[in-house]
């Protein structure tokens, strides 16, 4: 593979904020003092009156969000994934998710891979916290053009969603003319038939070095990208399960209600096959660089190798 | 309206706030009760609404961030119009779009849904930046609970208010005192209530809740100030008008059983009765 352009997906998404900002008027970006972290900036630099910081009162952004939706804005709220989703999840459940209203909701720094700011700070439970809302669509892009497409998409959907971008730069795998990204559609990056790895955000184009370093040994592993995981693209998961037999799921969420839990609830119920569950394993990360603590907790190509070997074993 | 005629239609609304929760056998009649002169007051006189067009784009906005006392609310858009007062007595029943908490997406006239306290406070502040943002001249209100306070999201969002200058929005507080596990201040005392708010930027007022002299008053004056958001602390009785639900924590949120409605309507009849001798 030739060098590969690495970017991060909170960069996709200020960026397409701000290429959004003159196409979509009633589009309001909402900070809780993360803005430099958020990547929102860009949009605030361009759009002052458009960007509201409402402190470090992640809780209260959430409502004022929700307000601002009911009087036809379109409010993006920016923070880290651990508040969003998780200091906030009351007031995205009743605030956002029971009205139904039309709030963004832009997640950043999710995963492990915000590094060395450690457990606290590294939020392997959004996914989880999200899906369990209903009427909630919750995206974890696995790259700068996925991204910035969900972004887009999410500008043009009706509805509340929750939108999850990462910290670390990651290569960008989707640079091709006939992507098209569609919310709860899975992408097929790789045809296979003994096996299915299923992924999203950064573990995608991880499983897809996983899945030639296996070709080299006549394993054929199909990769599908799961950029949706709510509403989750069945008719793809139970084509895998039908046609390969066995799937293993590749997330940087923890294993507990995540992208794997929300396969196994199809897979259980309409095409029962054995599904490995790759992701954090019921465990808080720590600090350490994004690469060291990928490599620790074994979410880059090696280890998602080492996992699928010995679940074939 | 004049102050009797809002009189006697505060009467009648807290006639179906009792009515509501004794058919729904479950409900908060003793926040709603303390705030019935203030709903009254709010959609009779105060707001530019339209029960005919309840999403009107530019009618002023309430919300009931104290969202529990949805009868009290729900009553009083059933007398201004939005919905036939004989659906109150579907309040949480099965099917019945009167949810035992405000919800946008089913009532006409809510204009956020609520009911876990401390949120609304903050949508209300959206509704009025959104204003602010477009140069829109509609007025936003909520309703706080003086227990509500407790949560602190409101003090998230009044800081917010008072920074941003929101002059388009009042938030009142029902000061009844009570909350369910007892008195506000043995429980973990909110007061200063004004104080609190004055020194997060908001301009205070103290009132009556159950004057509307005052009421008119508290609102001509938070309309007339600029720069910064006013708060008025109604100071009411919980239960207000049922003769055994006054100031008893204990019908916070308990529904009457038929003797207790019977009595209490006849409470309230007698208020109506006395209303009509002034």
């Amino acid at each position: 593979m030739s060098e590969v352009k690495k970017i991060a997906t909170r960069e996709s998404y200020g960026n397409a904020l701000v290429e959004m900002g003159a196409e979509y008027p009633n589009l309001v970006v909402l900070d809780a003092d993360l803005a430099a972290a958020t990547k929102t900036g860009v949009f605030k630099k361009v759009y002052p009156d458009r960007h509201i910081d409402c402190g470090i009162a992640e809780c209260n952004m959430t409502g004022i969000g929700a307000g601002l939706a009911t009087t036809g804005k379109i409010p993006f709220i920016s923070t880290f994934a651990m508040f969003a989703a998780g200091r906030a999840f009351e007031q995205v459940r009743n605030s956002i998710g029971y009205p139904h209203l039309n709030v963004k909701i832009g997640a950043t720094h999710a995963g492990i891979t915000v590094g060395e700011d450690g457990a606290s700070h590294q939020c392997n439970e959004d996914i989880a916290l999200m899906r369990t809302i209903p009427g909630m669509v919750v995206i974890s892009p696995s790259d700068d053009i996925e991204a910035k497409a969900a972004v887009r998409a999410a500008m043009e959907y009706d509805g509340p969603m929750y939108l999850r971008f990462g910290r670390a730069a990651v290569p960008v795998i989707n640079d091709n003319p006939e992507y098209k990204f569609e919310i709860g559609k899975g992408v097929l990056l790789r045809e296979g038939s003994d096996l299915t790895i299923i992924a999203n955000g950064i573990c995608v184009s991880e499983s897809l070095a996983a899945a030639e370093k296996l070709a080299e040994e006549n394993i054929s592993v199909r990769v599908i990208n799961i950029h949706t995981i709510k509403p989750l693209d069945e008719e793809i998961v139970i084509k895998a399960a039908k046609e390969t037999g066995k799937i293993v799921t590749v997330e940087e969420h923890s294993v507990i209600g995540g992208l794997g839990s929300a396969v196994c609830d199809v897979v259980c119920a309409k095409a029962p096959v054995p599904v490995y569950k790759i992701g954090m394993q019921d465990v808080f990360g720590e600090s350490g660089s994004a690469g060291a603590l990928v490599k620790k907790y074994e979410l880059d190509a090696e280890g998602i190798y080492r996992q699928i070997k010995s679940f074939l074993a | 309206m004049n102050n009797l005629e809002l009189s006697k239609k505060a009467n009648e609304v807290r006639k179906s706030i009792v009515t509501a929760v004794h058919s729904a056998k479950a409900g908060h009649p003793g926040g709603s009760l303390s705030a019935a002169d203030l709903f009254t007051y709010l959609y009779f006189e105060e707001m530019n609404i339209d029960p005919q067009d309840p999403k009107k784009e530019n009618r002023d906005r309430f919300v009931l961030s104290k969202g529990h006392v949805a009868p009290g609310l729900y009553s009083v858009l059933a007398h201004r119009g939005y919905f036939p007062v004989e659906d109150l007595k579907t309040l949480r029943h099965l099917g019945s779009y009167l949810q035992g908490h405000p919800d946008m997406k089913h009532i006409p006239g809510v204009d956020m849904s609520s009911g876990s306290l401390g949120q609304g406070l903050s949508a209300a502040v959206g509704m009025a930046l959104s204003a602010k943002m477009d140069g829109k001249d509609y007025r936003t209100y909520a309703l706080c609970g003086d227990g509500e306070i407790q949560e602190g999201q409101i003090w998230e969002a009044a800081m917010f208010a008072g920074h941003r200058k929101l002059d388009n929005l009042v938030v009142i507080v029902d000061n009844n005192g009570l909350q369910i596990d007892g008195k506000i201040d043995d429980v973990c005392s909110p007061y200063p209530i004004d104080k609190k708010f004055e020194a997060f930027n908001f301009h205070v007022i103290n009132i009556s809740a159950h004057d509307f002299d005052e009421m008119r008053a508290a609102f001509k004056e938070a309309k007339e100030t600029k720069g910064m958001p006013t708060a008025i602390v109604m100071h009411s009785v919980k239960g207000k008008g049922v003769s055994f639900m006054e100031n008893q924590a204990a019908w916070h949120g308990t529904a009457p059983n038929d003797d207790q409605y019977a009595v209490a309507m006849e409470d309230l009849e007698k208020v109506g009765a006395a209303i009509c001798q002034k």
